[in-house]
């Protein structure tokens, strides 16, 4: 299928150009295409197996807390935990992953006085099995932070590849052989029209000649 | 723009432990409960916000709605029930729309 225009020469020259710009985009997109998703798949690869230490880690936690609460009343340890004193400083920065704009988290505790400034309470009315639980969280919570980033950071680029990509095979498969055709198909036009002068011209001309003899 | 801040959303007993690390722990039961949190924490400006996979479950099409803001991050994790594999089949649905094939996640399923 080809574009409708007018068969001329300014059409044909302006095409040309259309196309020329056309096949340059092309190219720098498949690039941009090609690097996103070899970023992509990496975040993706990190993410999977960040996910497997987290997940595990906060299993662990989990069943601490449960062991816990087994062995003092929820609302103990609900009440244990009701006021931390730790105060989690978190900090955002912005990052550009090929134009894509992604989140960097940074985190520092507010706390007072070291690891003690972890355990809101004290040891006397609260099972062990609650230090535990909460040292576990503790150790898994930079772990928990960059997953947030590269989850978000993958999902983020997930959405610039697929909106490459599309651009990507528009370009290839419907405006360049659009183009291609349009600009034999004027080519031809002319051609058939410079054919047919000439040939009128030399029947003229033989005519011409047929008077005068 | 406010501090940043970290959300846990989720039921009670997977969202305690939380607390202590300095997270804002917002008990939902339900999944009506669970969007209208989830949409009061996006609009409060959490930089991060966790959500348990079980509460998850029922709102996974509220979650995908944030999917192309740079923040809030929503990430889901495991409850105090062990993990649903959620978390993973997330990433599996980005890869599908970025690679248009699941080409990482397909054997090991």
């Amino acid at each position: 299928m080809e574009l409708r225009v007018n068969p001329n020469r300014m059409q044909l020259l302006r095409l040309r150009v259309r196309l020329k710009t056309a096949r340059r985009g092309h190219k720098m997109l498949k690039d941009k295409r090609d690097e996103l998703m070899r970023r992509f798949l990496d975040l993706v690869r990190q993410n999977k197996e960040l996910r497997q230490v987290v997940e595990e880690r906060l299993g662990r936690a989990a069943g601490q807390l449960l062991m816990a609460t087994a062995s003092a009343s929820p609302a103990v340890i609900e009440e244990a935990l009701a006021f931390p004193k730790q105060k989690l400083d978190l900090r955002v920065k912005k990052d550009n992953i090929m134009g894509v704009r992604v989140a960097r988290f940074d985190f520092s505790w507010g706390g007072a006085g070291g690891e003690a400034d972890l355990y809101p309470y004290g040891p006397a009315h609260t099972p062990a099995d609650l230090d535990a639980a909460i040292k576990t969280l503790s150790e898994t919570l930079p772990d928990l932070l960059r997953l947030a980033e590269i989850e978000k950071a993958a999902e983020l680029l997930a959405v610039e590849v697929e909106k490459t990509r599309r651009r990507v095979n528009a370009l290839e498969y419907v405006l360049i052989p659009k183009l291609e055709e349009t600009i034999k198909y004027i080519t031809m036009k002319l051609d058939e029209a410079e054919r047919g002068n000439l040939t009128r011209l030399m029947k003229i001309k033989q005519m011409v000649h047929e008077a005068e003899a | 723009m406010s501090t940043p801040r970290i959300a846990v959303l989720g039921d009670r007993a997977s969202v305690l432990g939380f607390k202590v690390l300095g997270f804002d722990a917002v008990v939902a039961e339900g999944p009506e409960a669970a969007r209208a949190a989830l949409a009061r924490l996006v609009q409060q400006g959490y930089a991060v916000i966790y959500v348990v996979e079980a509460t998850a479950a029922g709102m996974l099409d509220a979650i995908a709605e944030y999917a192309d803001r740079s923040l809030p991050a929503i990430v889901l994790i495991p409850g105090s029930r062990g993990s649903l594999g959620l978390g993973l089949a997330k990433m599996k649905r980005a890869v599908e729309k970025a690679v248009g094939a699941d080409i990482l996640f397909g054997k090991e399923g």
